[in-house]
């Protein structure tokens, strides 16, 4: 193992030491500078960054979750197994990967409606929804999430009744949790292709509700 | 304690949602940054939890006036003069001073490989031992004290700290991070999800029902 660096006594807790203070004060220039000197030394490939950027920017977001969502509404056995073994369901969509390696789903009900958090970084199921939003990766939705959830919401726009209880989920470790709302009322015999455009991201992170029948 | 540490902290202020349509990423350098730290992590000189305790011990006044990706690319540059990948007059200069070894090199991501490495990922489940918990135990959370190393890597957030909940679920045996960030092996833990009573964490809970639930390694509870 090579991490000798990160031993005890070799914690580099001052500005001074940070071999980052040497790189430009910009942002945009320290990420050139450091793109610049790793492709000198043969280190990156300039066009596996311009497909990363583009698997990222283009190919998987929230439209993803969406369509595992629509489904379970119109498929009470898909439901079923993807509540039970979200892994091997998503597996079978080619939906797990980087960030999305052990996902759990839960559900919505009128008792208890779920919403996810990571306090410590900003973990998120990217193979379900890309890259989170600034806003779940900012020192205030990672802070006040765990301690008032529903002012936090409120802030989205969502009042929960009384008797709807929040469990948050504070996901610091290895598991990405998606959320799976209600079905929106109104919507019974719909397909998955008409429940579709319902789905949206915050509803499948607690944050926001599914859009109504009338919505569609 | 670390500055990343802030659930349940108070004075943070609104959360400012993003309109519809905000691109993923707001600046070009925002992708750039995200796709290098991305590829170096192909050249094997650290692990996934050794690149989040680089954010993590950021000092806390970086940590806290840098953005997003700010933090990424500074605890990247600090990874690679840390490894020895990069030189410090390299990253004073701007410039490399010469090739890479061969044997890194040979390690570099290619354009090719891009979408079958991001489709592998780093799966984290291990064979471990047999679970001393199960659903519907009482535990109690220990101390955030860091398992392996003081202002080590862990999981574990201070304002769980001593907190006493339920478990409810177990997802089979993972690499620890608290031992994986630090080159102690990857020393396989069971993972469980723990609920904790908000009214059992704040002091003024907005919800009598309302409820934390964390995925916590064996190593931070104890039986009650």
């Amino acid at each position: 193992m090579r991490h000798s660096t990160s031993m005890p006594h070799d914690h580099h807790d001052h500005d001074h030491d940070h071999a980052h203070a040497l790189l430009p004060p910009d942002p945009a220039l320290r990420v050139r500078a450091l793109e610049t000197i790793l492709t000198e030394k043969g280190l990156i490939d300039p066009a596996a960054l311009d497909a990363i950027i583009d698997t990222y920017a283009h190919k998987v977001g929230p439209q993803e979750g969406a369509r595992v969502v629509a489904r379970a509404w119109a498929d009470p056995d898909f439901r079923t197994a993807l509540l039970n073994n979200a892994d091997a369901v998503l597996d079978g969509m080619g939906l797990t990967g980087r960030q999305g390696e052990h996902v759990v789903v839960v559900e919505n009900t009128p008792q208890r409606h779920n919403m996810v958090v990571c306090t410590l970084c900003s973990c998120y199921p990217w193979t379900l929804l890309g890259i989170p939003p600034a806003w779940y990766k900012s020192d205030a939705y990672r802070a006040r999430a765990v301690r008032e959830p529903r002012a936090v919401l409120a802030e989205f726009g969502l009042t929960l009744p009384a008797e709807q209880a929040v469990r948050v989920w504070d996901s610091t470790a290895e598991v990405r949790y998606l959320i799976l709302p209600m079905r929106p009322e109104g919507t019974e015999g719909w397909s998955a292709e008409q429940l579709l455009p319902l789905v949206t991201r915050d509803s499948m992170v607690g944050t926001g509700l599914p859009l109504s029948a009338r919505d569609a | 304690m670390r500055i990343h540490d802030m659930g349940g902290r108070f004075g943070d202020g609104t959360v400012m949602r993003d309109s519809d349509g905000t691109p993923v990423f707001a600046q070009d350098w925002h992708a750039r940054a995200l796709a290098v730290t991305l590829a170096t992590g192909s050249l094997g000189q650290w692990n996934l939890d050794t690149s989040r305790h680089a954010r993590e011990r950021l000092s806390p006044r970086d940590y806290s006036r840098f953005s997003y990706y700010e933090k990424w690319i500074s605890a990247l540059a600090d990874l690679l003069a840390e490894t020895g990948v990069l030189t410090r007059a390299e990253l004073a200069a701007g410039h490399a001073d010469g090739p890479a070894p061969a044997a890194l090199t040979d390690r570099k991501l290619t354009a090719d490989a891009v979408a079958s490495t991001l489709k592998r990922g780093g799966p984290t489940t291990r064979q471990g031992p047999a679970p001393r918990f199960k659903p519907g135990d009482t535990v109690c959370l220990m101390r955030a004290r860091h398992t392996s190393v003081p202002g080590g890597h862990t999981r574990l957030p201070g304002y769980m700290s001593g907190a006493t909940g339920t478990v409810i679920r177990c997802h089979g045996a993972h690499v620890f991070p608290d031992a994986n960030a630090h080159g102690l092996g990857e020393d396989p833990q069971y993972l469980y999800t723990v609920t904790v009573k908000a009214r059992d964490l704040w002091l003024a809970p907005e919800h009598p029902e309302d409820e934390v639930a964390l995925d916590a390694f064996e190593p931070y509870l104890k039986a009650t």
